[in-house]
């Protein structure tokens, strides 16, 4: 389902101008500094703010349009919002939060969605629970799970862990992974966490000052040399999609495989042909002007420099290209000049460390009627 | 009951009154709870103009001196006044002279109590929570009853506790309205004060007022204890 966004508002001197869209499912993480739009923006989605000026468009319905005074209030939009404090009702056990949304979706909810969903969100333990005895990170869950519960068409994620600490973030970043890939919908995440942004998201909209300033697809985004200038943080490196190419038991290796390269990573589980999404840092990135014979590091790209952007305390980001994969190496000024590293020049990317995520595509989707068109 | 001295058992006379009492309190404050919640809300959630001449409206009864409530009722409610002769007519229902009349009386002085109570705790209800009801397809009516209503209810309950300890003590609105009748319009101020006007009463006074004070405290610590036990369930 495609979404189309487009709106004007003005919050007290803050004025927001703010439009984009969604082609693909998938997460869209919305990026940006507090008080850039991020959280107006899904709450003029959501319907909880009505912006002077807009039209916003989820599949072939129309849920805004000020110009012909098409409304749609937020019960009939079908849209999932997981607040950043959670807001569970205070008064209901966590299964009668679960259902509230469930009950009123006016679906013909299948059955074992409700189970599927508990599970996933491993929330059957505390299903008899009130909200004020759960953990921050099962509270996140809960909020999850009941969003997906009422059967949306797109979900929305205003800063889901902003309200947990360190460990519990990681306790949840895999669930909202699990459902990137086996929701099959579409799903707009708010953060300003780098982390978050380049471990979740497929597109990225940057927001600064109430305003779009790029639209881009992640892997292209956050190896892009123009990343700093747009949000004042550095580049996160590389995201690049690849599939499991080969399992090397004996070593304890596996081999991802992306277009013009591949890379050994210990081993992970999964098929021949499961996509992966691998993340390498610009700081885990080193660049040598020979292939290094004698070295431990398993992954040595040739690579070719497409960008050099010098950074402040004398750093410099250069950006390679190997094969559809883009990467960016953190190095020092000093190194750049000693290397004479020039646009253009064939290098060696050696990478020191990925991350890999779990990506891919599932054969059920878990939300009912998640694929059908809202009445 | 027998093991105890005979001044701590209550007359005949004096448990009537008590149950009077109770049954007049409970039946006025519960009475008026519908209408303190219907008048709460817009109160509560919305701005419209002459709102604060309306809230002082429904608050006068607070300030009004209760001889006037009494006559207010007496000539709107008497079976010989319009609406006293069609209620009796139509539901055949008689406020005057009635311990029904007492109730109303009482449920009416403490009527503001109960409001403020109430309107206090539905702006306590989070309007976070109720935008989450609204985004999971709840509409405007499910949404009060399914979140702000349950929220608030602590302080509706304690708020309707106070207001019924408070409907115990009434004096001039009943005598005023409904007269002072022993086993139908005589609570317990009532009660203490035809002890008071008959010679040595002040014995069977001190009795009652005794009871009185005693039955206000129970209802004032009830009312907190229940507000706190509920927002205790409730906290996250």
């Amino acid at each position: 389902m495609s979404i189309e966004i487009d709106f004007r508002h003005s919050l007290g001197n803050a004025t927001f101008e703010v439009a984009f869209n969604v082609q693909r499912p998938g997460i869209t993480v919305l990026f940006g500094p507090s008080g850039s739009g991020k959280t107006t923006t899904v709450n003029v989605l959501a319907g909880l703010l009505k912006p002077r000026q807009g039209r916003i468009v989820l599949g072939e319905r129309i849920v805004l349009d000020t110009t012909r005074g098409i409304f749609v209030k937020p019960r009939k939009r079908n849209i999932g919002y997981v607040f950043q404090d959670a807001r569970l009702f205070p008064h209901m056990t966590v299964h009668e939060n679960l259902r509230f949304g469930w009950k009123r979706s006016g679906r013909q909810a299948d059955a074992n969605a409700f189970t599927r969903i508990v599970k996933l969100l491993d929330i059957q333990e505390v299903l008899d629970r009130r909200p004020s005895r759960l953990s921050g990170g099962e509270r996140s869950r809960v909020a999850l799970g009941r969003a997906l519960l009422c059967s949306p068409v797109l979900l929305l994620l205003d800063e889901p862990l902003a309200a947990l600490d360190m460990a519990r973030r990681a306790e949840i970043l895999p669930y909202l992974e699990r459902l990137h890939v086996e929701a099959r919908l579409p799903i707009i995440y708010v953060t300003h966490s780098l982390d978050e942004l380049s471990r979740l998201a497929d597109q990225i909209v940057l927001l600064n000052a109430g305003r779009v300033t790029r639209q881009a697809a992640a892997a292209e985004l956050l190896s892009d040399l123009a990343f700093s200038d747009l949000t004042g943080i550095s580049p996160y490196g590389a995201v690049i999609e690849t599939r499991i190419a080969e399992q090397r038991t004996a070593d304890g290796l596996t081999l991802l495989a992306f277009e013009g390269g591949g890379l050994l990573v210990p081993a992970v589980d999964g098929p021949i042909g499961a996509i992966l999404r691998v993340r390498a840092r610009a700081e885990d990135v080193l660049l040598a002007r020979e292939a290094p014979l004698h070295i431990s590091a398993n992954n040595v790209l040739p690579a070719r420099v497409t960008g050099i952007r010098l950074g402040a305390a004398s750093q410099a980001d250069v950006q390679l290209s190997c094969g559809s994969a883009r990467l960016i190496a953190r190095i020092t000024q000093a190194s750049l000049g000693r290397l004479g590293i020039a646009d253009g020049q064939q290098l060696f990317a050696i990478v020191k460390s990925v991350r890999i995520d779990l990506r891919g595509e599932n054969t059920q989707p878990i939300v009912p009627g998640c694929n059908g068109i809202p009445e | 009951m027998s093991t105890l001295p005979a001044g701590w058992v209550l007359t005949p006379v004096e448990y009537d009154a008590l149950l009077l009492s109770l049954r007049i309190a409970m039946a006025g404050v519960l009475s008026m709870m519908p209408f303190a919640l219907l008048a709460a809300v817009p109160l509560a959630r919305r701005r419209f103009v002459g709102k604060s001449f309306v809230e002082g409206l429904l608050l006068l009864p607070l300030v009004l001196p209760p001889v006037v409530v009494g006559y207010l009722l007496l000539i709107t409610f008497g079976t010989h006044e319009p609406l006293g002769a069609w209620l009796l007519q139509h539901f055949d229902l008689q406020f005057a002279f009635s311990w029904k009349g007492a109730a109303l009386a009482s449920g009416l002085t403490t009527f503001p109590l109960q409001l403020r109570a109430i309107r206090l705790s539905l702006e306590g209800v989070d309007l976070r929570l109720v935008e989450a009801a609204e985004t999971l397809g709840a509409g405007p009516l499910d949404k009060f009853f399914a979140i702000t209503l349950p929220l608030a209810i602590p302080g509706i309950i304690s708020g309707a506790i106070t207001a019924f300890a408070a409907a115990l003590g009434e004096f001039g609105a009943i005598i005023t309205f409904v007269s002072n009748i022993p086993g139908e319009t005589q609570t317990l101020p009532l009660a203490i004060y035809s002890a008071l006007q008959q010679p040595g009463g002040e014995h069977e006074a001190a009795r009652l007022a005794t009871l009185s004070a005693l039955l206000a405290l129970a209802g004032v610590m009830l009312a907190q204890v229940v507000d706190r036990r509920i927002r205790d369930r409730l906290s996250s």
